[in-house]
């Protein structure tokens, strides 16, 4: 399932500062425990990974499961030494990722 | 045991520290006076009540500035073509006609309360005994950035019955798919806490049977929680997976502007774009309530909770949305069992009528799918606290049957006959 991505990054921020990224992924999450009218069980089907990279290196990853709600909203904050282009990604259980990226400049 | 020595009773534990006042009963003049503003859930039932059990003994007026009233609870049916504008639209025919009770379709303007007058648009002034005010709210539009009384006309409240309603409809039918609603919820206290969530149950109902799938609803909530919660996400996972996006505070981080022509909202996260918005502003009592001096800091006016007496005047009761009632949520059903309790208190005053112990009740149903709706309610009295306090509640379970979330829709189309033959006779 295709998602729609919101994301609050800085487009600058000083060496060692440490600033906040908050993204907001549009996604069922369907959790697969739930069942159809007719006691069927509706497929799971959630975004199961989160990754970001900085040029390239990890700097947070998150293993998703089947309890978080819809539209998974996550907050976390890095620091950088140099400018560079941040890659924000999200993987479901179809196999599908979708990325969101940013360049940051140095203030 | 006499009915004074039971209306004392009822007085003392109900009044708490109201200041006494002298009963006019037999004070040898004209029949006692009770202005009532307001023919709203409120008004009407207390103006109905106080001539139906007075025998004539009491001059009643209801000032009333519309001649048809068009109900604000029930209106997401309409939105989700469950009932038409008509069926929720009622007129003051029936309690005009009761013998004691004048009907003044007016606006009133002030309220003198050292002379116990309240003056009308018209001029006329209308001298009380006891004033009842049933003002319900006044949007506070500047509550949200770049909000106005202009901008409703574009990007509508509909958070009063009416006009507002039929803009909001007429704009919800005119979506195709593909475009998006983005709704902005008030924070604590508004009037009917579960309607945002049952609005956008009902709208995205709309958008699923006409299989706009691509559009979505995203509520932008000054608040991190909501009445009945746990039921909402449940029936829109269910009917609606997908269409609809409800956001906190923690997320959004608050509405720095909203823009009605551009249709976006924009918040210390994000820019929301809807080709519908619908902005339900903060909210405060009815303004003549407020400019009566009648309201406290919070904009709402203060009560005694044995009573719905004003804490600020003895002479002055307020019922409903403008009052602060406690944990009574602003719902037509809160206002309906204030405005009975309210005029019991009245005629034990004026008429030395017993007076019963105030008992209230409330019941908020939702609708989330057709013939799917939820409840929530409790019961009330006075609390040693002074305020209005619950004494048991009920809530609808997530999973319930089919035939269980029938049974209480249809409970909800009989307590609405019920209430407005209640106020309207």
């Amino acid at each position: 399932m295709a998602a729609r991505v919101r994301a609050k990054i800085p487009e600058s921020v000083t060496v060692g500062e440490v600033f906040t990224i908050r993204t907001l992924v549009s996604h069922r999450m369907e959790s697969g425990l739930r069942e159809h009218a007719d006691g069927r069980l509706v497929p799971r089907d959630i975004i199961n990974r989160f990754e970001a990279t900085f040029e390239g290196e990890r700097v947070f990853a998150v293993d998703i499961e089947p309890g978080i709600a819809a539209n998974p909203f996550l907050e976390f904050t890095a620091r950088i030494e140099k400018a560079g282009t941040l890659v924000l990604s999200w993987t479901d259980d179809a196999g599908e990722v979708t990325t969101y990226t940013q360049g940051i400049a140095l203030a | 045991m006499s009915a004074i020595t039971r209306r004392r009773f009822g007085a003392l534990i109900g009044l708490g520290a109201a200041t006494a006042l002298p009963p006019l009963v037999s004070s040898g003049r004209a029949r006692p006076r009770v202005v009532v503003v307001g023919g709203g859930a409120g008004g009407a039932t207390v103006a109905r009540y106080l001539v139906r059990d007075s025998s004539g003994a009491l001059d009643v007026t209801l000032v009333e500035r519309s001649k048809r009233y068009t109900s604000c609870f029930f209106s997401n049916l309409y939105l989700g073509d469950r009932r038409d504008l008509g069926s929720i639209t009622h007129r003051y025919d029936t309690l005009a006609a009761m013998e004691g009770l004048s009907v003044v379709h007016d606006r009133a303007v002030g309220v003198e309360r050292e002379r116990k007058v309240v003056t009308l648009a018209g001029g006329d002034e209308l001298p009380y005994d006891r004033l009842v005010l049933s003002p319900g709210i006044e949007l506070v539009h500047d509550s949200v950035p770049g909000y106005s009384e202009a901008a409703a006309g574009i990007a509508p409240h509909a958070w009063r019955g009416g006009a507002q309603t039929a803009l909001l409809k007429a704009k919800l039918d005119a979506l195709e798919n593909g475009q998006n609603i983005v709704m902005v919820v008030p924070p604590n206290p508004y009037r009917c806490p579960p309607g945002p969530y049952e609005r956008v149950s009902m709208m995205a109902h709309v958008l699923k049977m006409k299989g706009f799938e691509a559009s979505t609803i995203t509520i932008i909530d000054a608040k991190s929680t909501f009445s009945k919660q746990a039921l909402f996400a449940e029936g829109w996972e269910r009917y609606y997976g997908g269409m609809i996006e409800w956001l906190p505070p923690e997320i959004h981080g608050g509405v720095t502007a909203v823009d009605a022509r551009a249709g976006t909202v924009e918040t210390d996260f994000d820019t929301f774009e809807g080709a519908l918005l619908n902005i339900i502003p903060a909210q405060r009592a009815g303004a003549i309530a407020s400019d009566a001096g009648l309201a406290d800091d919070s904009g709402f006016c203060p009560i005694e909770a044995g009573s719905m007496r004003s804490r600020i005047d003895p002479n002055v009761f307020v019922v409903g949305d403008a009052s602060v009632a406690g944990a009574m949520p602003k719902s037509a059903f809160s206002a309906n069992s204030q405005a009975r309790v309210a005029a019991l208190v009245i005629r034990g005053e004026l008429l030395g009528t017993a007076v019963p112990r105030a008992d209230y009740a409330n019941t908020c149903w939702s609708l989330i799918a057709p013939e799917d709706a939820v409840k929530i309610g409790a019961r009330y009295e006075a609390g040693e606290d002074g305020t209005i306090v619950g004494t048991s509640s009920f809530v609808s379970d997530t999973g319930e049957e089919a035939e269980l979330r029938e049974a209480t829709y249809r409970e909800s189309l009989d307590w609405y006959d019920a209430i407005i033959a209640d106020m309207f006779g």
